[in-house]
């Protein structure tokens, strides 16, 4: 874990502790959860039953309520989460091209991670870009008036951002070895 | 902008056209050309400005000089003083301060804006929304001042129901009433809601009018707060809106500091805060009881009503649930008045609506315009029309639970009663335009996928009654439609309609049951031709190639599964048994020689 989780961890801790003493703990579980998805990328087991623990839910309500929600993930998530809009506007706009472009391009179905770990695959419900449709959003940068050519321009931006990152910190590393 | 000397705005809203103002704009301009003075003049018309009472109205800019209950014989007094001897004529001037009429002074003379009415959204795009300052330098705070000095909370309560003001949210319930509903529950503790769920996946008015303008927001839940005798509001807003929350966030700590949150609001008795719940992606949240369930940490599953939040809402207390753009509008209706709020819009629907314009549509983005406009104001006027030389086909309100009006309702009024009777619903405000490009049973097939996913599984209808649907448009959309499937679906979707728990069941059949009614032929040829006429449903379409090939290869060399043959510089042509459909000769073709039949 790094050193900004650990102290995310702790802030989220001392927010469950406060939740504890509300009149309503239960109304904070969907905001705790989002915490612990922010800092983990998903819904790890272990921490749904520290939580549970915690604000004395049974794990089984946690449970049904992180899969009742689309937003959160069960399992690990890539490094980029790239979240093709299906609304409606961008279904207008040919939005199943673009998904079907990235499908090909990434080789996974939507929910899945490539092999890799660098990718993630999801549909979203309108980002509020319509004007610009169809969109997609990487990380919580968007891209607007896609089409395939523009979609896989902008992938292979990110893989080469994080080729280019690896064989930096990879220099470091020799470098700071005697 | 350009080196007119004067810019003239001619208001050509309704209730200034029954006052004559098309005769005296006419009147105007003869004498305008009477006086030559055609070339130093620029002139625009705008949507209703809000002073319907007051009509026909002029703006003369530079200076926003503001003159109304013009008469035809005030136009020549007018070009001559004010125009060529530059005197304003001041016993024709009206003085009118209005909320809104900032954003008019500032965004008035563009084809797009000048023709809105900008009330909910009076602010955006006007002040910079993390300053509290700005805001109250546009008289924000100042209706709840007032409330919290010389307004009773009965008062307050009279005041909305007269403006006539209707939940923006979708179904439209009258608010005042809503409010005085939960004020009679005698429960010492009450909560109040906003709704920033806003799931209609095509829509972005609540998450644009939070993040150009949260306090007033917040304003309107205080106000409603002080009206209903509560000490908590708590903003339901979702997570995919980052930005919207931290303006919200920054937004309360500043009101606190200020004194407008918190203990003893402006040094009165009355105490009131307000806190952010996240959703995570569940468009059922938007429907009230399912949203209560959300807040409380449980699964969003809606329950049967009554009774409802105003008996029994969050953790079982009286609960006050409206929607961002409701909320919006109240600090307007306490500074300017129920009196003027009432003059806009229709007989049943009062004040402004906002809608999201998008799809095939040349400006897209808000728009806000007094109910009453038509359809065709917002597509063709606003928008501009559509884009490429396409036609026009339908629009869509009301996201997923409204319909698809074709080109005879265009000039169907916007207000609740109207678009209902034309077989749609006012909703929260998408507006998805569609061209000819665009196959009517997949966009039907496209929100039931919608609603059926999103559905919560409680009630059967909901649950097993949309996943038929879904299978029958889908067969219908890859060739394999069988006769009687049309009867099928309209007998499944009044059962739905019938039969479900919820607003999200109940409306679900909506979008088929509207291209059912409005484009059925497009179904049955695909049933009984097997013809897309949009072209879009790939199983029902080949790919030929045409005479004006002239024989260069491309489409040949992209082809993926060598479905193309053909000597170079003569026709090729496709074999339609290898061919799969990827489109990606058409695309290839620089002739536009391969058509889609
Ligand atoms: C399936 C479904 C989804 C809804 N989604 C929303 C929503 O996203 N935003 C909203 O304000 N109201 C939504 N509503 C309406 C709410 O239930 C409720 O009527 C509304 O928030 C009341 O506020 P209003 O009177 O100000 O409109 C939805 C209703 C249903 C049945
Ligand atoms: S529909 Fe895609 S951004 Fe709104």
């Amino acid at each position: 874990m790094t050193q900004v989780q650990t102290e995310k961890l702790q802030t989220l801790r001392e927010a469950m502790q406060a939740a504890r003493n509300d009149a309503h703990p239960e109304s904070y579980l969907i905001g705790i959860l989002h915490k612990v998805q922010e800092i983990f990328g998903y819904l790890p087991r272990e921490m749904m039953d520290e939580v549970a623990q915690t604000l004395e839910i049974p794990t089984a309500h946690i449970w049904g309520v992180a899969t009742f929600y689309h937003y959160f993930n069960l399992e690990p998530i890539g490094r980029y989460v790239v979240s093709v809009c299906m609304g409606t506007a961008c279904y207008v706009k040919g939005a199943a091209g673009v998904l079907e472009t990235l499908k090909k391009e990434l080789g996974v179905e939507v929910g899945k991670t490539t092999s890799d770990g660098l990718f993630t695959l999801q549909e979203a419900r309108c980002l509020g870009a319509c004007g610009i449709a169809p969109v997609m959003m990487i990380g919580e940068k968007i891209y607007g008036q896609l089409d395939s050519k523009k979609t896989i321009d902008i992938i292979n931006q990110y893989r080469k951002a994080a080729a280019e990152e690896k064989s930096a910190v990879g220099a470091e590393a020799r470098r700071g070895k005697p | 902008m350009s080196d007119k000397q004067y810019k003239l705005t001619f208001c050509d809203g309704s209730g200034c056209l029954k006052n004559q103002a098309r005769e005296f704009r006419r009147v105007f301009e003869e004498e305008l050309q009477r006086q030559q003075l055609q070339q130093n003049v620029q002139m625009h018309l705008s949507g209703c400005l809000g002073m319907c009472g007051k009509g026909p109205i002029l703006i003369v800019n530079p200076g926003y000089i503001m003159y109304g209950h013009l008469r035809l014989e005030d136009a020549s007094e007018i070009v001559r003083e004010h125009l060529v001897n530059g005197r304003p004529v001041s016993r024709l001037i009206i003085q009118e301060d209005h909320l809104y009429n900032r954003f008019f002074r500032i965004f008035g003379d563009s084809e797009f804006f000048g023709r809105q009415m900008r009330i909910a959204l009076r602010n955006c795009g006007v002040i910079d929304p993390e300053k509290i300052d700005d805001y109250l330098a546009m008289r924000g705070y100042e209706a709840l001042a007032k409330v919290l000095t010389e307004m009773t909370p009965q008062q307050v309560i009279e005041e909305v129901k007269k403006s006539g003001l209707r939940g923006r949210g979708g179904a439209g319930f009258p608010t005042g009433l809503k409010w005085e509903y939960t004020a009679k529950q005698s429960d010492p503790e009450k909560y109040v809601i906003c709704n920033a769920d806003e799931g209609d996946p095509g829509a972005f008015m609540d998450r644009s009018a939070i993040e150009g303008d949260p306090h007033t927001v917040l304003e309107g839940m205080i106000i409603g707060g002080y009206a209903i005798g509560s000490r908590q509001g708590i903003i339901y807003i979702r997570a995919e809106y980052p930005l919207a929350v931290q303006r919200l966030k920054k937004a309360i700590e500043d009101a606190r500091r200020e004194g407008f949150l918190g203990e003893r609001i402006l040094g009165t008795d009355f105490s009131f805060d307000i806190r952010i719940c996240l959703g995570a992606g569940a468009f059922v949240c938007g429907e009230e009881t399912a949203l209560i369930y959300s807040i409380e940490g449980a699964r969003g599953m809606p329950r049967p009503r009554p009774p409802y939040p105003s008996v029994s809402g969050l953790f079982g207390k009286p609960t006050l649930i409206n929607n961002v753009e409701t909320w919006a509008n109240i600090p307007v209706i306490i500074i300017d008045g129920a009196d003027w709020f009432s003059r806009i819009g229709t007989a049943t629907s009062k004040g402004t609506k906002v809608f999201a314009l998008a799809g095939k549509v040349r400006n897209t983005g808000l728009v806000e315009t007094p109910m009453g406009t038509t359809l065709r104001d917002i597509v063709f006027g606003i928008g501009g029309g559509i884009p490429n030389g396409k036609k026009f086909k339908a629009v869509q309100t009301g996201g997923p639970s409204g319909g698809c009006l074709p080109e005879q309702y265009l000039d169907t009024q916007i207000d609740y009663e109207s678009l209902a009777k034309a077989g749609s619903i006012m909703g929260s405000g998408g507006m998805i335009v569609i061209d000819e490009d665009s196959c009517m049973v997949r966009m039907a097939r496209f929100f039931v996928e919608f609603t059926q996913d999103e559905s919560c599984g409680k009630c059967t209808p909901c649950r097993e009654g949309t996943k038929r649907m879904l299978e029958i448009l889908t067969r219908i959309t890859r060739g394999q439609g069988r006769p009687g499937d049309i009867e099928k679906l309209e007998r499944l979707g009044t059962m739905i309609q019938k039969a479900s728990l919820c607003g999200l069941g109940q409306s679900a059949p909506n979008p088929v049951l509207s291209t059912l009614r409005n484009f059925r032929e497009e179904y049955e040829e695909h049933i009984h031709q097997k013809k897309c006429r949009s072209h879009e449903c790939t199983a029902l379409l080949t790919y030929v190639v045409q005479d004006n090939c002239v024989g260069c290869g491309a489409c040949k060399r992209v082809c993926p599964v060598n479905a193309v043959s053909g000597n170079r510089k003569e026709k090729h042509t496709i074999d339609p048994k290898l061919c799969i459909k990827c489109g990606q000769c058409y695309d290839a073709c620089k002739f536009n020689a391969i058509a889609k039949v």
